[in-house]
């Protein structure tokens, strides 16, 4: 494996506080190591029966830190203006001096589009700085402090939170963003004629279609091809292609060898490209042992963020052949044709590319998002999944809507957000799972829990409309939206775990019945995300990610009614990609960042507790904005233990 | 659950029964389109192929005395997924082996399958093949890439039930799934205390779903 597998090594984030063990002597089975048979069917799912089960991987050790801050006493809002001196003791004040202003004018002029590679190099490196100091964390604020390297800097160095703009800290993202928003107001009515982002975003998931028998539509075809505003590639090390988001085989071929060209052209100078802008596009690689994967944007992501994105489809392969499988099949045949042993699951990639390119929080702040419960009802579901366990169970998961209810899973062994997404993606973006009609046994990887064995997931779906009161058996298949269902999910390492997990779900839906906790969830779903204005009245704010860095969760209000449709979603998550990039890139010295266009104010607000993006209309001031952000905060300080899973099920 | 409601409502004498089923065949050749069809009476031009196995259940009575339940493994049939067949077949009363009429390669991996199955599998399963996409070639005769008198001639060599079938129009979906339920051994599955036919425990329960639990993950010596 070469040099940058650590992260998939280690980056199992915590999901709750509990502090795990590392020693790794109570592993579970993995069942089915992968990749000892000949090289024939190096792509079967199981070979080495015979085999011992793979050890987990490596895990990073913990340095817990001696105090947690306690989550409530540090969010206590002081009144101070005065920037922070100690760098253990975050503040979440927000006073309006704080705040670094950035117009539309500056961005414009600062950003350098063509990023150098010596500003790839830095971002890459702040990305995976981050990666890293997250996983470690242990779910102790503390121990990100790798990622706040930079925000330490700024407080050290406090007066450039006020002043200069650091040329780095404007992305092209903004730029991007601003250039095609030039006379709109995409939050308010907009003619889409005159924004091209929207328009085209409208049809970025339609086919292309393929080449005729004669070639006579290739033309046409790559125009439409071109007009996409984002791509995504994988390529073995030897050229070959995998997977494309758009086009067929024959239509890209020459756009992928270019693309090997290239790559190899850097590669065989020992100096990885990592990323370069041309035509109005941001194109970002990453290299992961014998693959090469390739992002190509016209939204305006980072580098960093783009290559987080890389990153899942990545994980995604892993999830589908475990890593020695790979490795072993390229070993033995360096020109072997991924795209057999990965058949079928494009759905799956493309569930995961279309999500960046409508752009997912989740991605952006590497977290998840919970369903809102009260507290009560929350333990009595995490009650619940405790009493009906069964012995074999690794981790079990209730889902809904794509947002978490509830989480059981050993003391040592944490969720990995980057598995949590490619689950998710399974059972919500393609259709499969969902549409089946019945109950799923699914050998997958959980690469972030460990990329060299698989493991065997249940998954049942509910309907949560109230049409249909009937059991799990009798869901419609492919009816009614993913916004109405209920999965449960639960993982074993045992292969023939089938009936076991199944029985766990009766008793589990049989007790979530007796003792209301259905109807609760049931209720949640379909009261759905309330609107910013039910959670501060009054506040010009529209939209706002509220992510707990301690709890790898975020929260957010409803998109209604100001970001309707695809187009201006699209456009907020461009403008939350930015906020973020502007705080997170490694020059970034920003605590605070505002930003304001003629279509929205924003600002972004970091602590070592919290990250804190908000969106208002284009008249807000910053006064008003720094007001909503601060009682945001406030409303997470009363509800945190509503709208975040602390710690979940925990045996 | 159905398994429940199943077993309160049967008036004395009646005869109820609980087989496995398992369906095989290469991907898209249209088994989750057949077992959708089968349970739910529906149908989806465009399916994804199916990852890892459904599991469905579907309950079809034989005569008014007769009952008989299907407990449904439909498997991906995407070569990775090729070694995770044993476990699914292992302790099937019976198996639906499906290829596609228009694809002649599809006929070749069911008779592998078939091959497998005789060699692996309980010796009493039952066996049905069933051409899928009949419908495609009621429209366009020059679309059946498999003769059914070529394919029917070998299912009677290898002592297989034959149907062709079409997902998308109901043909022969209802037939093939009773044409099985008649040939499996009701009259003792429906004994209580009897084994499965093949003498071995999980083949068959009796609607009790703890001993369903236990048996059917497949048998404990199973190395797969
Ligand atoms: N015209 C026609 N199309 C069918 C029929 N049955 C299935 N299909 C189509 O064939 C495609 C594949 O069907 P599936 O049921 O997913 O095939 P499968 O055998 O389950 O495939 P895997 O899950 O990959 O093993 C789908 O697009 C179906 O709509 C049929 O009887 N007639
Ligand atoms: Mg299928």
């Amino acid at each position: 494996m070469p040099d940058d597998s650590s992260a998939d090594h280690e980056a199992t984030q915590p999901f709750g506080v509990a502090p795990r063990t590392t020693d790794g002597s109570e592993q579970p089975e993995v069942g089915n190591k992968v990749g000892d048979g000949d090289g024939a069917d190096g792509d079967d799912m199981e070979q080495s029966r015979e085999l011992p089960p793979p050890p987990l991987p490596p895990r990073p050790s913990l340095h817990v830190p001696s105090s947690r801050p306690p989550a409530s006493g540090s969010f206590r809002l002081s009144k101070r203006t005065s920037r922070p001196q100690l760098l253990s003791q975050p503040t979440t004040a927000l006073s309006v001096a704080d705040v670094h202003t950035q117009g539309r004018g500056e961005n414009a002029t600062a950003t350098s589009s063509s990023a150098s590679r010596a500003v790839s190099r830095k971002h890459s490196a702040s990305h995976s700085g981050r990666f890293l100091g997250n996983s470690d964390s242990g779910g102790e604020d503390s121990a990100s402090v790798i990622s706040y390297a930079p925000t330490l800097d700024a407080r050290l160095d406090g007066e450039s939170l006020l002043g200069d703009v650091p040329a780095e800290a404007t992305t092209p993202a903004w730029r991007a963003l601003s250039a095609q928003i030039e006379r709109d107001n995409p939050f308010e009515t907009v003619p889409p004629e005159s924004d091209v982002a929207t328009l085209q975003i409208q049809h970025e998931f339609d086919e292309i279609g393929s080449v005729d028998a004669h070639g006579s539509n290739e033309e046409t075809l790559l125009e439409a091809w071109k007009t996409k505003l984002k791509h995504f590639f994988i390529l073995s090390a030897s050229g070959k292609p995998i997977y494309s988001r758009h086009g067929d085989d024959q239509l890209i071929s020459n756009y992928i060898g270019i693309a090997q060209t290239i790559i190899s052209f850097y590669q065989g100078a020992d100096d990885p490209l990592r990323g370069f802008t041309a035509g109005g596009a941001r194109f970002v690689m990453l290299s992961k042992g014998p693959l090469n994967l390739v992002a190509v944007s016209r939204l305006g992501e980072s580098d960093a963020q783009l290559r987080t994105q890389l990153e899942s489809l990545y994980m995604q392969i892993l999830s589908t052949l475990t890593l020695p499988s790979m490795e072993k099949m390229f070993s033995n045949r360096p020109s072997t044709d991924l795209r057999r042993p990965l058949q079928g699951t494009d759905v799956l990639l493309d569930g995961l590319a279309d999500g960046f390119t409508r752009g997912s929080p989740s991605t952006l702040l590497s977290a998840l998002e919970c369903l809102r419960l009260r507290k009560t009802h929350r333990r009595a579901i995490n009650d619940t999944l405790l009493r009906v366990r069964s012995p074999n169970l690794l981790y079990g998961l209730i889902v809904a809507a794509g947002r978490l209810v509830s989480v059981v899973r050993p003391k040592k062994h944490s969720l990995h957000p980057g598995d949590l997404h490619l689950i998710f993606n399974m059972l919500f973006e393609a259709g499969s799972v969902r549409a089946g009609g019945g109950e799923n046994w699914i050998p997958l990887c959980l690469p972030g829990f460990n990329n060299t064995g698989y493991l065997y997931m249940y998954v049942s779906f509910f309907s949560t409309s109230e049409r249909d009161g009937s059991g799990p058996h009798e869901r419609p298949a492919a009816t009614g939206g993913k916004d109405d269902e209920l999965a449960i999910v639960l993982i074993s390492a045992q292969k023939e775990g089938f009936y076991e997990l199944r029985k766990m779900r009766d008793d589990l839906v049989e007790q979530l019945e007796n003792n209301g906790s259905m109807d609760v969830i049931k209720s949640a779903i379909r009261k759905g995300h309330a609107s910013c204005s039910d959670i501060v009245p009054g506040t010009v704010l529209r939209h706002f990610l509220y992510k707990s860095r301690g709890n790898v969760q975020f929260t957010m209000p409803s998109f209604e009614p100001y970001f309707h449709g695809l187009g201006h979603r699209r456009k907020l998550m461009s403008l939350y990609q930015t906020l973020h990039e502007s705080i997170h890139s490694r020059t970034a010295h920003l605590k605070v960042q505002h930003c304001v266009g003629r279509d929205a104010t924003a600002l972004a607000w970091e602590t070592p507790l919290f990250e804190l993006y908000c969106v208002a209309g284009p008249q807000a001031t910053r006064a008003s904005l720094a007001q909503g952000a601060n009682r945001i905060v406030q409303w997470i300080r009363r509800e945190e233990e509503r709208v975040f899973i602390i710690g979940g099920a925990v045996f | 659950m159905a398994a429940r409601m199943q077993q309160g409502g049967r008036p004395g004498g009646a005869r109820f029964a609980q087989f496995k089923l398992v369906l095989l065949g290469e991907s898209a050749v249209g088994k989750s389109s057949l077992v959708l069809r089968f349970v739910k009476d529906q149908f989806d031009d465009y399916r994804e192929s199916t990852i890892g196995a459904a599991f469905l259940t579907q309950t079809i009575a034989l005569d008014d005395q007769t009952t008989v339940k299907f407990e449904i493994w439909d498997t991906a049939g995407q070569e990775r997924y090729k070694s995770l067949a044993p476990m699914y077949y292992r302790n099937a009363n019976c198996a639906v082996v499906v290829y596609d009429i228009t694809q002649a390669s599809s006929l070749d991996k069911a008779k592998s399958w078939v091959k497998e199955l005789q060699r692996q599998a309980n010796e009493n399963i039952i066996i049905a093949l069933a051409g899928n996409k009949a419908d495609l070639v009621a429209e366009q005769p020059d679309k059946r890439a498999v003769q059914t008198a070529d394919a029917e001639a070998y299912a009677r060599e290898s002592n297989l039930l034959f149907f062709e079938t079409s997902a998308k129009t109901a043909e022969n979906v209802k037939e093939l799934f009773t044409a099985i339920a008649k040939k499996l051994p009701i009259e003792q599955a429906s004994q209580r205390g009897m084994r499965g036919p093949a003498g071995r425990p999980g083949g068959v329960d009796l609607g009790n779903r703890q001993e369903a639990g236990s048996a059917g993950g497949g048998p404990g010596g199973c190395n797969c």
